[in-house]
């Protein structure tokens, strides 16, 4: 019965077909063979990511619970736990943008109340393919609106988040959703079965047949056929969710629950024995007790099915009466499908007979683990090569054309040739409406980010911060990654993605207290990926360590490709920070006229993997920014300090666009607030124009820009010499222009109006061209 | 005073004017389920924010039908203030307490952002202690906020002074522009004929701490607290034996 085209619809190999015969001493059911199947899947197994991840910092005396749960948890004082996870949801989003994107935000929460803790911010980290094909324009669409229709309904703020346009996304997006909650730090309730004769309980949306073998689809790379997989993708129902939120967290209130899971990926089968296994216990079931929407599933669908907003309990024997009444009060059904074994199988029956019966350490612990081979990937040397004389200044380019060095690249963009009338002022113009540094408030206007009251800094204005009712306190939050600078060396990359997320939160006020990853990859059966995959978890790790960020959970995502081709390698981090006081947060905005801005740290001139390189010159090359971690921690502190001392009323950190692009959004959303500026340049190229661009829009990590009242100054530039950081007054904020002089000479030189309105309004004049 | 918050399935602001009411106001606020038949002794019927059954088939449409709105609607009737926000507000039109209906968004998404809003009347308990003509500035969040209503009913409204805040720009100028949603003569919100049951789009509980970024929503609550102490002075006064009769209807 079971044959190799079983096996491949399975997505499983023969050697592990037979490493599945071992574990039961018999050839499984074809029941059994399905859970084998979705718990030995990539998504649920991490078999060829675990040997690696292993080796991530996941410790700290801040850290409540680690890696293995449901999500994370740090401790945020006054005896409050911010419990918090990031996930992805790539592969439904692809194939159905809406409900994938959706449901990605569902699935989200439910690991965050899961742990006892109240849902109160989201973020995302979106990445798309070039805004200018009309597919990208239908996914992100699509996508933004999935995670508000989601969101906004179940109500829980969007505070904040990332977006980027990459060619190498076009066939496979990337939707990564995070969300934080709140718990009290006894209160952490964990998913575990234990207890022999606990009643383990269904509750929420019944059984259908939609995304059966989900987790199968996510381990799988795309091809044409991948839009005949709709089937799989589940739909979302925000309002149930809502209903089992507050059912949850009331049933919490009481003492009758023993361990709780939602049921994800992989559904009912993945619930159930991962409870178990974490509780050392057995679960038995019966599939036919399961509420069912469609009629004639058999156990093998109900124990694969992955329709969304359901929860798995275990609850103490005798307090069963009490959980239902609760259920009952949100019109919910609470129905007792089995109990807690003492066995530590797996026992699924159907109306009383055994229809699979499988250890659960078959399924968890002992599922296989692969030490992928791995080998650099070719293209490398090649794109880290960049020759900054050969790139000459964008006027020789419009008058000259591409010198001959620049080979089969393809320099001159229509960008370029424009150079000739405006120079730099055009090269600032495209990068502030390139749609990776463009505004995002066409996406986030769409986002609930508002309710629960307790936003108080917006999207778009840096980490996302919330209030702590009941406390002064604060936590910021962000999420970022660079696939472009991982592309060009997974290992810095990932360290720059680590850095930048925790320098977005203290750029805020925020002290870093922990992270969490989504790791999106292609497919690890390749050498050349799973070489990329571990140098990016290499970097990660020394980042977490050196800027004391314990990764607390996360999630991986590969087989991200579609016709053989991988997305950009691109780990986002998801940094959370405390603010003890939380009136002492900072956003970007320039505040006064008059105050002194700031930098911090140094340029070095860089312009590898940059945004200018891509948007002006059309090249992805050169070695990401140069990142010295001691130096980037006494950046954070310093910044922390200052903050909470209140000696500067903005902080940016400079990233995407460099020096003069951070500026510009400095000034945005101030009423039109200039600044007058003069820097140096670093000399990098014999071709000193090379020079100015790359201290105007060179992307040099551990930089970030304040503001400063000119009563501070004197005592702000102390601190920083006492930090060891470097810092230097560059100019000041005021009247109306934002002008930039390198080493004497002005180059930029453009009203605020001018700059703010093009970076406003870029992203949503893709869509009025549509209705055009 | 007690604020009564009727919390729905699927209700999300629930939590949010509670802690307008309690922590910002220190008044008295109790949340009302809304399977319960009674107010709770409220002498204040908020109607909060959210998604109430979902919005599914109709936003506010399910609601209406919820055990609590029969005493919601006798309170009303009774002339006891009722304030619908948001959803709230189109619970309250589903359920023929204000007249009209709300359609899709104009710009057919949903919205979140700081609007501008005219206070053109403050003949309520919840404008009361407002200037007319003030411009507040104050959040909106939802999808169906463009407000529509029959000829005859807009001209009515509009003669009756049932139009209580319209948005505007920051000047207080009607424009296009500064219409968020599409209503018709960018009504932000409206009373009833006899002025106590209101409805608006925007959401005061979320501009009552500068910490949120504006507190111009406080004096929708400033209101409905001076509107409550005026009616409790004026009942004190009949209490008392007062010779001017009527005072109890002043102003509610």
């Amino acid at each position: 019965m079971i044959d190799s085209q079983v096996l491949e619809r399975h997505g499983l190999k023969s050697d592990e077909y037979v490493r599945i015969v071992r574990f039961l001493g018999r050839e499984p059911n074809l029941t059994e063979l399905g859970i084998f199947s979705v718990m030995w899947s990539e998504h649920c197994s991490y078999k060829s990511s675990r040997v690696h991840l292993k080796t991530l910092p996941t410790r700290g005396p801040q850290v409540l619970q680690g890696p293995g749960e449901n999500a994370g948890a740090v401790d945020i004082g006054e005896g409050l736990a911010a419990v918090f996870k990031i996930e992805s949801h790539n592969h439904p989003s692809f194939i159905e943008p809406y409900q994938g994107a959706a449901t990605g935000v569902g699935g989200i929460i439910r690991d965050i109340f899961t742990m006892g803790a109240r849902p109160i911010a989201l973020l995302n980290s979106l990445r798309f393919g070039s805004l200018d094909a009309p597919p990208t324009r239908r996914l992100l669409e699509g996508v933004v609106a999935g995670i508000a229709g989601y969101g906004n309904s179940i109500g829980i703020p969007t505070v904040g988040g990332e977006i980027a346009f990459e060619p190498s996304y076009a066939g496979n997006p990337l939707v990564n959703v995070f969300c934080l909650g709140i718990a009290k730090a006894s209160d952490i309730i964990k998913g575990v079965a234990s207890g022999a004769g606990n009643a383990v309980y269904y509750v929420g949306a019944k059984t259908g047949r939609d995304g059966i073998h989900g987790a199968t689809m996510a381990s799988a790379e795309f091809d044409e056929k991948s839009a005949e997989k709709r089937p799989a993708v589940q739909v979302g129902d925000p309002f149930m969710e809502k209903l089992l939120l507050e059912a949850c967290l009331e049933v919490m209130q009481t003492d009758a629950l023993v361990g709780i899971q939602d049921m994800g990926a992989a559904g009912l089968t993945c619930s159930t024995t991962e409870m178990g296994s974490r509780g050392g216990a057995g679960v038995e079931i019966d599939v036919s007790l399961v509420p069912q929407r469609e009629t004639g599933m058999t156990p093998y669908e109900i124990m694969l099915s992955e329709s969304q907003e359901r929860m798995l309990l275990v609850v103490k024997r005798g307090r069963e009466a009490e959980v239902e009444r609760i259920f009952d009060k949100w019109d919910l059904h609470a129905v007792h499908i089995g109990d807690v074994t003492t066995d530590g199988m797996l026992r699924v029956k159907d109306r009383g007979s055994v229809v699979a019966e499988i250890p659960n350490r078959a399924l968890t612990d002992e599922a296989p683990l692969y030490q992928r081979p791995m080998s650099e990937p070719e293209y490398l040397r090649e794109v880290q090569q960049l020759d900054l004389d050969a790139l000459g200044s964008p006027e020789r380019l419009a008058r000259h054309g591409p010198p001959e060095r620049l080979g089969q690249h393809k320099p001159s963009t229509p960008v370029a040739r424009a150079f000739q009338a405006s120079g730099h002022n055009a090269a600032l113009f495209a990068l502030l409406s390139s749609p990776t540094i463009a505004s995002k408030k066409w996406v986030y206007r769409q986002y609930d980010h508002m309710v629960r009251t307790n936003t108080i800094n917006y999207p778009g204005f840096g980490a996302g911060v919330v209030r702590i009712k009941g406390t002064n306190r604060a936590l910021a939050m962000s999420v970022d990654g660079n696939g472009r600078y991982c592309h060009l060396d997974p290992r810095r990359g990932a360290m720059l993605a680590v850095a930048e997320a925790a320098r977005n939160v203290a750029c805020a006020g925020a002290r870093p207290l922990g992270a969490t990853n989504c790791l999106n990859f292609g497919n690890p059966e390749r050498p050349a990926i799973m070489w990329q995959f571990a140098k990016a978890v290499e970097g990660i790790g020394e980042a977490c360590r050196a800027l004391d960020v314990p990764i607390t959970g996360g999630n991986v995502s590969l087989y991200n490709e579609t016709d053989g081709k991988a997305v950009y390698p691109t780990p986002v981090i998801g940094v959370v920070g405390l603010l003890e006081h939380a009136d002492r947060v900072i956003s970007r905005r320039f505040k006064d006229a008059g105050d002194a801005i700031v930098l911090l740290g140094d340029d070095r001139g860089e312009l590898g993997g940059s945004e200018y390189l891509k948007v002006v010159h059309d090249l992805v090359r050169g070695l990401p920014p140069f990142l010295d971690l001691d130096r980037e921690r006494a950046l954070q502190q310093l910044l922390v300090a200052l903050a909470d001392e209140r000696l500067i009323r903005s902080a940016h950190d400079c990233s995407d666009g460099g020096l003069a692009v951070t500026l510009a959004e400095c000034c945005f959303d101030t009423n039109g607030m200039g600044a007058e500026i003069a820097v140096g340049a670093v000399r990098v190229a014999a071709d000193a124009s090379v020079n100015v661009a790359a201290a105007l829009f060179g992307e040099s990590a551990s930089r970030v820009i304040v503001s400063v009242s000119p009563d501070d100054v004197t005592t702000v530039l102390e601190r920083a010499s006492a930090a060891r950081v470097p810092a230097q007054v560059i100019g000041q904020t005021g009247g109306n222009l934002l002008r930039i002089a390198v080493d004497g000479d002005t180059r930029i030189d453009v009203t605020v109006d001018e700059a703010e309105r093009r970076w406003a309004t870029a992203i949503e004049q893709y869509f009025a061209k549509r209705v055009a | 005073m007690r604020f009564g918050i009727v919390v729905f399935p699927g209700s999300n602001c629930d939590e949010d004017a509670h802690h307008a009411a309690r922590q910002v106001f220190g008044q008295d606020a109790e949340y009302i389920w809304h399977k319960d038949t009674e107010l709770k002794g409220a002498d204040v019927v908020i109607l909060p924010g959210g998604f109430a059954h979902g919005d599914y088939l109709r936003t506010g449409a399910m609601a209406r039908f919820s055990p609590i709105m029969s005493a919601v609607r006798s309170f009303a009737d009774r002339g006891g203030p009722v304030l619908g926000i948001c959803n709230g507000f189109q619970i309250l039109l589903e359920a023929g307490l204000l007249p009209g209906a709300m359609l899709r968004n104009t710009g057919l998404k949903y919205r979140c952002e700081h609007v501008h809003v005219r206070v053109e009347q403050t003949g309520t308990p919840f404008t009361c202690a407002a200037r007319a003509g003030q411009v507040l500035r104050i959040p909106i969040g939802h999808g169906e906020g463009n407000y529509f209503a029959s000829p005859e009913t807009l001209q009515a409204l509009e003669a009756n002074r049932q139009v209580i805040l319209r948005y505007t720009d920051a000047q207080g100028r009607v424009d296009e522009a500064s219409n968020p949603n599409g209503s018709v003569n960018s009504i932000a919100s409206i009373c009833n004929e006899a002025r106590n049951v209101v409805g608006m789009m925007p959401h005061p509980e979320r501009a009552c701490e500068a910490l949120l970024g504006g507190i111009d929503g406080r004096v929708i609550f400033e209101s409905i607290i001076e509107s409550f102490s005026r009616s409790a002075e004026s009942l004190a006064l009949q209490g008392a034996g007062a010779r001017r009769a009527g005072l109890s209807g002043d102003r509610m």
